[in-house]
């Protein structure tokens, strides 16, 4: 039925493009941003690789309209690296610690990561564990993404030392 | 997996969402909140409203406050709002301890406590609580406001009091007297999903009795509810290990299960007990 022109910021870049009133914010940022690390699984909330940040807080993309995004500020996983040259300390310890095999779920996962860290910047295993109780992994297993967190919080700890 | 289509309304006083709710509830008009159960309803087609009335950008909505021995909830508080800090007393842990159970972080960050009792799914750990406590909910449209209470409120199976241009514009809760005990235990199968039964106990005891319980049950029968002969069993006794036995014994008994889940019985026992074994502070193996 109906389309709406919003403005929105993404990744700190001021955007303006139409939307579908139906299209949620996970489709919008791929296909008319063109911003594809943002991943859909499931499209009804439970898998977590749509989640991104929507004014700091971690969300599910799938199930936020991109119209209910106009003014507000989005961080995807293209936001997360603080220059081209250098990744997010959550990046670089899933890198070195095999965080990932597919990728398939690290956008969620690091997204969310983000925000937990943030509330929770020296969490225990098991606090890590239930943080991503809700970002399904079909490959590494989850032992190597909780301890990539736990490098990532004790690096981002003494960074802020 | 995407909503069918739909028209948009984004009101920005309550005053005007309540008159598109008037208007639209009979073509099929309906509020969206956090959209953490309407919008998978839509992807799935199982709700197919032709209306969406956004109540997300209505100010002064998401207020929590404490006042009068209540505590009221607003319509645009998020469970993750819904912390120990906010609310005194034995409540404030009560209901931070309950939100660790919804779903997970990023639905918590936008759902909210009044689109679960609108909502009112069976296992809906806010249902629960309110049922339990006894919370009051206000409904209101432009034919005025009225106030709704928790054994009024839920009809059935995601089925409730309000009328279709009906908004509910927050809920009351009271507050918990210091020294008042309490225990939640529910069983899921994964961490995050619904429950396949919950139980909320919370007690008043003095010199050893107990003087007052209320033992609540969800995500068993169609709606949430007190269990009120197990209830009785405990008042003027002491709490022991055998009582409480015999409370959930009698409790499980009185339930009239909606599926025929060979386990849920047991399920809903086990969760009683361990939750009137937190609020009575004994270990019971
Ligand atoms: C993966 C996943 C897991 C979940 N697990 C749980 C869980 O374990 N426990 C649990 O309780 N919930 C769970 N939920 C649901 C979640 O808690 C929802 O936030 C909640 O059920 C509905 O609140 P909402 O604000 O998102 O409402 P919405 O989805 O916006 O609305 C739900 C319904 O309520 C109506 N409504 C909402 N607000 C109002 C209002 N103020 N007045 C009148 N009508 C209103 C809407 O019209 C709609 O019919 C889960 C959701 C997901 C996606
Ligand atoms: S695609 Fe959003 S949670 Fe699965
Ligand atoms: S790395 Fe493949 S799903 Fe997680």
């Amino acid at each position: 039925m109906s389309t709406r022109r919003i403005a929105l910021t993404v990744n700190g870049t001021r955007h303006e493009a139409e939307a579908p009133v139906r299209q949620h914010l996970g489709d919008f940022l791929r296909g008319t941003l063109g911003l594809t690390g943002t991943h859909l699984g499931c499209e009804h909330g439970v898998c977590g690789a749509c989640t991104v940040l929507l004014d700091g807080r971690a969300i599910r993309a799938c199930l936020v309209l991109a119209v209910q995004a106009e003014d507000r500020a989005v961080t995807t996983v293209e936001g997360l690296a603080p220059s081209p040259e250098a990744l997010h300390p959550l990046q670089a310890a899933f890198c070195a610690n095999h965080g990932l095999q597919c990728g398939f779920c690290t956008p969620g996962m690091l997204t969310t990561l983000e925000e937990f860290l943030r509330d929770c910047p020296d969490p225990t295993e098991e606090e890590v564990r239930v943080a991503i109780s809700g970002n399904l992994c079909r490959c590494t297993g989850y032992d190597s993404i909780v301890a990539a967190t736990m490098e990532a919080a004790r690096a981002m700890r003494e960074a802020a030392a | 997996m995407k909503p069918p289509p739909f028209h948009y309304h984004a009101p920005r006083t309550e005053a005007e969402a309540l008159a598109l709710l008037a208007e639209l509830a009979p073509a099929e008009g309906r509020i969206l909140a956090g959209g953490q159960s309407l919008v998978p309803a839509m992807a799935l087609r199982v709700a197919r409203p032709l209306h969406l009335i956004d109540i997300n950008g209505l100010p002064g909505l998401d207020r929590l406050d404490v006042g009068d021995g209540h505590l009221r909830i607003g319509p645009l508080v998020r469970h993750a709002m819904i912390r120990r800090e906010s609310v005194p007393g034995p409540l404030g842990a009560l209901l931070d301890k309950v939100r660790g159970h919804i779903a997970h972080l990023p639905i918590r960050t936008r759902g909210t406590v009044c689109g679960s009792l609108a909502n009112a799914d069976p296992a809906s750990e806010w249902c629960l609580v309110v049922a339990t406590l006894g919370g009051e909910m206000t409904a209101r449209s432009l034919r005025g406001e009225r106030a709704i209470a928790a054994e009024d409120f839920f009809q059935g199976f995601m089925a409730t009091a309000l009328e279709p241009d009906e908004l509910l514009a927050g809920l009351r809760l009271p507050l918990l007297a210091d020294g008042t005990r309490w225990g939640f235990h529910e069983f899921s199968r994964r961490a995050g999903d619904y429950a396949q039964a919950a139980s909320l106990v919370v007690m008043e005891v003095r010199d050893g009795v107990v003087l007052a319980a209320r033992i609540g049950i969800g995500a068993v029968e169609d709606r949430p509810r007190r269990l009120p002969e197990a209830e009785a069993l405990l008042i003027g006794r002491a709490p022991t290990a055998e009582l409480l036995r015999q409370a959930a014994a009698t409790a499980r008994a009185t339930l009239l299960p909606t599926d025929d889940d060979p386990t849920r019985p047991a399920l809903a026992e086990a969760m009683i007990r361990r939750a009137l074994a937190d609020a009575a502070g004994i270990a019971l193996p």
